[in-house]
C-alpha cells in the first residue's frame, strides 16, 4: 500500500548448515532483524564482534511503525555513524503543542536550550532506518545477514542455546554461545523459554493512519484532547519525511477494528480532520490496543531479551523504539568486552540492574499518559476532563495535562557498575554524556563525537595552571581545555565546563556507551583504574 | 508543614454552604468534575506533598471506615 516508499528485498542464500547432521556453532547470534536487532549487531561489529542476524522476512519493517527519534537515540546512532543520515532525511522537531476542543491549552518545548548537535527529536519512518542499519551491517563484513531464516525453536543450554530455524532450503539447527532475542513484542524465545510477560492491557484502540498530503502545518507534534473534528477522543499528528503525515485517532474500547480500517471510513476521518480541500492519499492503516508490561528478568544465562521482546510500552512518549536501542546500547559494549575475555560474564548482570529500572521508568510513564488518555472509570475521567477544563485560564493546571511525556535517557543511577560520588553533581555516575560545542584546531565540533567508541574514555578539563589529569593504561584520553593553549578540544563557549559540572583538574570517566561511570574532583590514576575495574563488572 | 486535623476557618458553615451552592443545578458528571477542579486548584495552593499525601490517606480511611449502606441510606435520605 505505501505511494512513497518500496520495500527493498535482500537476498537470501542457503545456509551452508542445512542438510547437515550437527548444528553450526555462532559465538553471536541475534533473533530478529529490526531495528533493535540491527542496531545491536552494528554496535557489535564496529566493536569488531562479529555476529550472525536471523530475519524471517526478506525486507524493512512494513508501514512507518516507529516514527519519532529521541535525541538520545540520534546520539546513539551518530556514535554508530548514522547520525547525519537521520538529520538530513527526517523532520526535525522541537516544539510540541496540546489543544482541548478548539484552542490551545499548552504547548512546551522539549530542547530549549542551543549547543546540542541533535535536536529533541527527529521524525523519521522506521524502515528508513532499518534500511541504513542492513546497510551499514553489511558494510561491517562482520554480520552475517541471514534473510528468510526463520526460528522455529529455542532451547535453553548452559553454553548457549540451540536454535531450530526454518528456510527456503528446509531446516537446519545452530548453537549460539549467546543469543539475543530482538524478536519484538510477540517473541518466540520468550514463549519457548515459557517466560511470563505481565503487565496492563489498556481498554481502548487507536486508528493509527499515515497519509500523503501536502499541508502547511508546521514540523511539531499536535496532541488534541476532544476535538470538533473527532469528539470526545483524542488526535495526535506528526510530520514525517515525503509529505507523510501521521495521525492516531482514538476510538475507544467499543470500536470494531475491522470496520475502522475500511478505507472510506479512514478517509472520512481524515477528511473530517483537515477540512474538505486538502487533498491527500492513504498511505498506511492499522488499529492497535497498547499494552504495558516486562520480562522480570531481561538475562536469561546466555539468552539475553532486547526492545519489544523484554518490555512493551504505549506509544504515547514515544518510549519503545527509543527504549529498545538504549538496549542495544546498554548491551553491546558489554557483551563485547566480554567475549574478548575483558570482563568476567557477570558483566552482563548490570544489563538486568540497568535496563529494568529504565524499562520501569518507560512503562510508568506511558502508563500515566493512557491512563491520563484513556480514563479506567468515573473518578479518573472526573479529574481528567477537570484539568482539561482548567487549563486554558489557569497556568497551574497545564502541568496535568499528559499528552505523554516523551522519551528521555535514562539515568542508571544506583547501578553497580558506578563509582559513588558526585552524586549532586549536573552529570552523575549514571547520567548520559551531554553534548556541548567545542572547537577542534580552530574548527567547530562536538564533544559527544569524541565520547565512548570502543573503549572507556576519561574526559579531563584542562585550565592556565591546572594540567589535565592522566589516564591509567588502557583507558583513552580526552583533553578539554578553558582557553585556547591548554590543549585538546576549546571549550570556547565554556558549556563543557557548565554541563558537566567540571573544572579543570577535574575529570569524568566515561564508558562505551557514553554514560558516567565515575567522576573525580582529584583525578588520582590509581582510583581512576579501580572506577574502570569496577565498571568492566569485577569484584572489588 | 503539617495537615491541619483542627477547625482551621473562621466561618465553616459559611465554606460549606458556597461549596452546596456550587453544586446546585449541576448533573452527576458535572458535579465530580467541579469536586475534581476544586481538589486540584487547592493542592496546587497547598503545594506540598507530604501534606496532600496525608490528606488522600485520612480521606481514604474515613471513606473506608463508613459502611456502604450507611452512605447509600444517607444519599437517599430526604427528610430532616
Amino acid at each position: 500500500m505505501p505511494v512513497t516508499y518500496q520495500n527493498p528485498r535482500y537476498a537470501y542464500r542457503r545456509p551452508d548448515a542445512v542438510g547437515r547432521a550437527g548444528p553450526e556453532e555462532a559465538p553471536v547470534v541475534i533473533a530478529g532483524g529490526g531495528l533493535v536487532g540491527l542496531t545491536l549487531a552494528l554496535d557489535l561489529a564496529r566493536r569488531g564482534t562479529a555476529s550472525v542476524l536471523l530475519d524471517e522476512d526478506d525486507t524493512v519493517s512494513f508501514g512507518s511503525r516507529a516514527i519519532c527519534w529521541a535525541k538520545r537515540t540520534l546520539e546513539i546512532m551518530g556514535r554508530l555513524g548514522l547520525g547525519q543520515r537521520f538529520l538530513d532525511k527526517g523532520i526535525t522537531w522541537n516544539q510540541g503543542r496540546v489543544y482541548v476542543q478548539d484552542r490551545e491549552a499548552y504547548a512546551f518545548d522539549l530542547l530549549p536550550e542551543q549547543g546540542h548537535e541533535f535536536p529533541a527529536f527527529v521524525n523519521l519512518q522506521q524502515y528508513y532506518a532499518e534500511e541504513w542499519l542492513v546497510a551499514a551491517c553489511e558494510a561491517t563484513g562482520l554480520v552475517d545477514l541471514r534473510w528468510k531464516n526463520r526460528v522455529a525453536s529455542v532451547e535453553r543450554r548452559p553454553d548457549g542455546a540451540l536454535l531450530g530455524i526454518e528456510t527456503p532450503d528446509g531446516p537446519y539447527r545452530l548453537h549460539a554461545q549467546w543469543l539475543l532475542a530482538c524478536d519484538g513484542a510477540r517473541s518466540l524465545a520468550r514463549e519457548q523459554l515459557g517466560l511470563e510477560f505481565l503487565g496492563q492491557v489498556f481498554r481502548d484502540r487507536f486508528l493509527i493512519a499515515d497519509i500523503v498530503m501536502r499541508a502547511p502545518f508546521p514540523a511539531e507534534r499536535r496532541f488534541w484532547f476532544d476535538p470538533p473534528f473527532h469528539p470526545g477522543q483524542s488526535v495526535l499528528l506528526h510530520k514525517q519525511p515525503d509529505d507523510v503525515w501521521r495521525i492516531d485517532f482514538q476510538l475507544g474500547w467499543d470500536a470494531d477494528p475491522e470496520e475502522e480500517k475500511r478505507p472510506e471510513k479512514v478517509r472520512a476521518r481524515v477528511a473530517q480532520m483537515l477540512g474538505e480541500d486538502i487533498p491527500f492519499e492513504l498511505e498506511w492503516v492499522s488499529v492497535y490496543t497498547f499494552r504495558c508490561r516486562r520480562l522480570e528478568r531481561f538475562r536469561h544465562g546466555r539468552i539475553l531479551f532486547v526492545g519489544d521482546s523484554a518490555h512493551q510500552v504505549s506509544p504515547f512518549g514515544a518510549r519503545g523504539g527509543n527504549g529498545g536501542v538504549q538496549d542495544a546500547d546498554n548491551l553491546a559494549w558489554k557483551l563485547d568486552a566480554v567475549l574478548r575475555g575483558a570482563a568476567p560474564e557477570a558483566l552482563l548482570d548490570s544489563y538486568d540492574a540497568e535496563r529494568i529500572p529504565a524499562a520501569e521508568e518507560n512503562i510508568l510513564n506511558s502508563t500515566r499518559s493512557t491512563d491520563f488518555i484513556t480514563p479506567k472509570n468515573g473518578a479518573a475521567r472526573a479529574y481528567r476532563d477537570a484539568v482539561l477544563a482548567l487549563t486554558t485560564a489557569t497556568p497551574a493546571a497545564r502541568p496535568w495535562v499528559n499528552s505523554g511525556r516523551l522519551s528521555r535517557p535514562a539515568v542508571l543511577r544506583g547501578s553497580p557498575l558506578g563509582t559513588p560520588g558526585g552524586e549532586d553533581a549536573p552529570l552523575p555516575p549514571g547520567a548520559p554524556a551531554v553534548d556541548a560545542p567545542v572547537l577542534n584546531r580552530g574548527r567547530a565540533d562536538w564533544l559527544l563525537r569524541h565520547l565512548g567508541g570502543t573503549g572507556f574514555t576519561l574526559l579531563a578539563l584542562a585550565g592556565e595552571g591546572a594540567p589535565p589529569p592522566e589516564a591509567p593504561p588502557g583507558i583513552a584520553r580526552l583533553v578539554v581545555g578553558e582557553t585556547e593553549t591548554t590543549g585538546g578540544l576549546f571549550d570556547h563557549a565554556g558549556l563543557v565546563a557548565r554541563r558537566w559540572g567540571l573544572a579543570p583538574g577535574e575529570a569524568v570517566l566515561l564508558r562505551p556507551d557514553q554514560h558516567v561511570a565515575a567522576r573525580f574532583a582529584v583525578a588520582e590514576t590509581h582510583a581512576i583504574a579501580a572506577a574502570h575495574r569496577r565498571a568492566m563488572g569485577h569484584a572489588a | 508543614m503539617t495537615l491541619a486535623t483542627t477547625p482551621n476557618l473562621a466561618d465553616p458553615d459559611a465554606f460549606y454552604a458556597l461549596l452546596m451552592q456550587a453544586h446546585r443545578g449541576l448533573d452527576e458528571d458535572a458535579s465530580r468534575r467541579l469536586d475534581a477542579a476544586l481538589v486540584l486548584l487547592l493542592a496546587n495552593h497547598v503545594g506540598d506533598m507530604a501534606v496532600l499525601a496525608a490528606a488522600v490517606q485520612r480521606a481514604r480511611e474515613a471513606v473506608a471506615a463508613m459502611p456502604a449502606e450507611q452512605g447509600l441510606a444517607a444519599e437517599g435520605r430526604g427528610g430532616p
